[in-house]
């Protein structure tokens, strides 16, 4: 099925059957894993019951889950601060969350409430939370990866130490803005982070059918930015990947790229598995990867270093999925938006 | 091959439609290729070109990379040497990456060098909305593209339209957008047997006479009419339809002569209100018609000049229904029991 020049260069790392024991953790770190353990936990849950809200039929907008990712966007978010910018696209709950961002108001706005995120205006693919640096995920694939430039272009003009960073897909690197705007960061020295998770898909459309090589890291060196490649479900990996390149970027070393591989349990948007839909997505590979998910290796990383029992775990789950069933209760409950944003929001400027 | 029509009073779906056109030009036309996000998945354009790879082959039925511009591109190119591409973009907010090749290249290649350049290329665009799926999944830019000259642009509204347009676009020289509509898609009628017309002799079609009010749309917004007709009709009020259909080149003679008889015209447009194409069709009988032939002051309904919103409760007051329409309609035949 794969064209002729094909090539897979990511080797182990795109093999679900490798890259599945528990992470191996020190003792001092216990504290400060168990809170990023719980993130992504906090992550898992709210997207399962997003799902749930679909299947109900009480949220329509359409919701890209990104559960079994969960690792990138709570290991880059460790190396962030408030004051950076960061950015998003079609499947950002888990950026938005990872940041700050509290399961309440992303629920809200996934049912279009006022109270949501982006005030009921942006559902589930519109998010934004600037107080703690998420400056906007959008679904138009690529979009953000130019204005994640420019906020670094601003970060430069301002002079600090401040940095930008796009999250996207393998995908938009097949779109011409990705090369345009690492070829224009690299001659500028700007001081943005690309992190591309990729899930060796783009919809329906598996790795091997739309490039000649699985490894994106490899437009990184064309165009000459630092980059590493990592395994994305593990949040050590991600988060070691990400405070390296980050140090370098707030020293000036200018951009950067973030290949974190890792793969998304449920179908390209909605809650199903959606096996039926890939070209190439087998049950098989699905129950391969859920041996592989990022939460499952650090919870037993944990347990094998002795820092939780396995009642201190389930009590801990039980606890974030009471929280999320709270926060959807609110979320279902909060109004929608007065008609008069319709037209109130068009302008930013009023006469 | 599958052209053949189904057996008399089996309806067909609009998509179904759309579907009958590709087979019929990729059977009857080697230098028809397709090019698109989608093409090999069971769900992505809807019912409206299920399983083409499968009957046609993957290399002439060619699913990509998510690379708007460098497909439209590719389709261009293959069009001045030789072939009848059609580049699929599964949803019309996603072309607009791919403006430059459509407006700045396909359009202008002709004239630009001369008449010896053709780029018989079909770009089609889907406008799919609804849902909440807001801003940028919802973009309806039709009188946009119909602003360019070199760029013809049809929308099909019924369902025999859905594939005959389809087939006179891709057998036409010139760049064609053809844009379509998921809304449409559930939309049913008999298909005659498929036949083969020139684009050039096309145009805006009187699909219900009537003697009181005018009512024009394309695409959707020219079935929403067909529906209001039906509810003014019940009322003992008689509208007539034209369904424009090709918005550029536009000829504004069949609703010319229309408004001359009926003295009343309502546009009704899916786009947005400012610079479009309702304002573009008022204008167009505005200046062309003796004013004391008008009984009324033309009206368009548009969408308003909002970007889409998601939350369904603002969905609901953004769209217009046929409702609308025949409530437009009905206010501007009062004017006329005050007048009289
Ligand atoms: C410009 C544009 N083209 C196409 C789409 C349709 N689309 C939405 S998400 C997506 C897949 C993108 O894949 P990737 O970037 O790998 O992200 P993933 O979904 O795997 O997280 C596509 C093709 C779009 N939203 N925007
Ligand atoms: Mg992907």
């Amino acid at each position: 099925m794969s064209h002729r020049h094909w090539q897979s260069e990511l080797a182990g790392l795109a093999d679900p059957a490798q890259y599945t024991a528990p992470l191996v953790i020190e003792a001092a770190q216990g504290t400060r894993l168990m809170g990023l353990l719980r993130s992504m936990l906090v992550i898992r849950h709210t997207e399962d019951q997003i799902g749930q809200l679909v299947v109900a039929g009480l949220a329509r907008t359409p919701c890209h889950l990104g559960i079994g990712q969960e690792a990138v966007a709570v290991g880059v978010a460790t190396q962030l601060r408030t004051t950076d910018r960061v950015f998003g696209n079609h499947r950002s709950h888990a950026h938005f969350l990872a940041l700050g961002g509290t399961p309440t108001s992303l629920i809200a706005e996934v049912l279009g409430k006022a109270s949501g995120t982006s005030r009921g205006m942006g559902g589930s693919m519109h998010l934004f939370g600037r107080e703690f640096g998420f400056h906007g995920s959008v679904p138009i694939v690529g979009a953000t990866i130019p204005i994640a430039t420019g906020a670094a272009l601003a970060a430069k003009l301002d002079g600090g130490d401040s940095v930008a960073v796009a999250f996207f897909g393998d995908g938009a690197t097949e779109e011409g803005v990705f090369h345009e705007s690492m070829n224009l960061a690299a001659v500028h020295d700007l001081p943005v982070l690309f992190v591309c998770e990729n899930n060796l898909f783009s919809s329906h459309l598996d790795i091997e059918l739309r490039q000649p090589s699985d490894r994106i890291s490899r437009y990184a060196e064309a165009h000459r930015v630092r980059s590493l490649t990592v395994d994305g479900n593990d949040l050590l990996a991600v988060e070691a990947a990400a405070n390296a390149l980050i140090t370098g970027i707030r020293q000036g070393a200018g951009p950067a790229l973030l290949e974190a591989v890792t793969y998304r349990f449920r179908g390209h948007v909605g809650p199903n598995e959606d096996i039926d839909v890939g070209v190439h997505r087998r049950m098989a590979d699905v129950s391969a990867w859920k041996r592989r998910c990022p939460i499952k290796r650090l919870s037993e990383g944990l347990l094998a270093a002795g820092i939780v029992s396995g009642d201190e775990l389930a009590a801990l789950e039980r606890e974030v999925v009471a929280k999320i069933t709270d926060a959807v209760t609110l979320a279902r409950r909060a109004d929608y938006p007065d008609p008069s944003a319709l037209h109130d929001l068009v302008y930013a400027c009023r006469p | 091959m599958n052209s053949q029509p189904p057996a008399a009073s089996t309806e067909t779906s609009y998509g179904e439609a759309i579907r009958a056109g590709f087979v019929h030009l990729l059977s009857s036309h080697r230098e028809v290729f397709a090019i698109g996000q989608g093409l090999w998945s069971p769900w992505y354009v809807g019912n409206s070109m299920t399983d083409l790879d499968k009957l046609f082959g993957k290399a002439r039925v060619i699913d990509t990379p998510v690379s708007e511009l460098a497909c439209t591109g590719a389709a261009v190119g293959a069009a001045l040497c030789g072939y009848r591409p059609i580049v699929i973009h599964p949803r019309m907010d996603f072309m607009v990456l791919a403006a430059d090749q459509i407006i700045n290249q396909a359009a202008k290649w002709h004239h630009m060098l001369g008449g010896q350049a053709i780029a018989p290329v079909t770009i089609r665009a889907i406008i799919n909305r609804g849902g909440e799926q807001g801003a940028q999944h919802s973009q309806a830019l039709h009188a946009w593209f119909a602003h360019i000259p070199g760029l013809r642009v049809v929308m099909p509204s019924s369902v025999a339209d859905a594939r005959d347009l389809l087939v006179a676009s891709v057998l036409c020289d010139d760049p064609v957008l053809y844009i379509d509509d998921r809304w449409l898609y559930e939309r049913k009628a008999v298909l005659p047997a498929v036949s083969e017309r020139p684009l050039a002799a096309e145009g805006p079609r009187v699909v219900r006479s009537g003697t009181d009010i005018t009512l024009v749309g394309a695409g959707y917004s020219s079935w929403l009419c067909e529906q209001a007709a039906e509810i003014l009709a019940a009322e003992g009020l008689d509208a007539e339809v034209i369904d424009v259909r090709v918005l550029n080149p536009f000829d504004p003679a069949v609703i010319l002569a229309s408004v001359s008889r009926t003295g009343r015209l309502c546009v009704v447009d899916g786009g947005w209100r400012n610079a479009g194409w309702a304002g573009e069709v008022i204008a167009s009988v505005a200046e062309a018609l003796d004013p004391r032939q008008l009984k009324s002051s033309p009206r368009r309904i548009t969408l308003p000049n909002a970007p889409a919103p998601t939350s369904r409760m603002l969905e609901a007051d953004y769209y217009i229904d046929a409702g609308h329409v025949a409530a437009a309609a009905r206010t501007m035949l009062a004017a006329r029991e005050t007048a009289s």
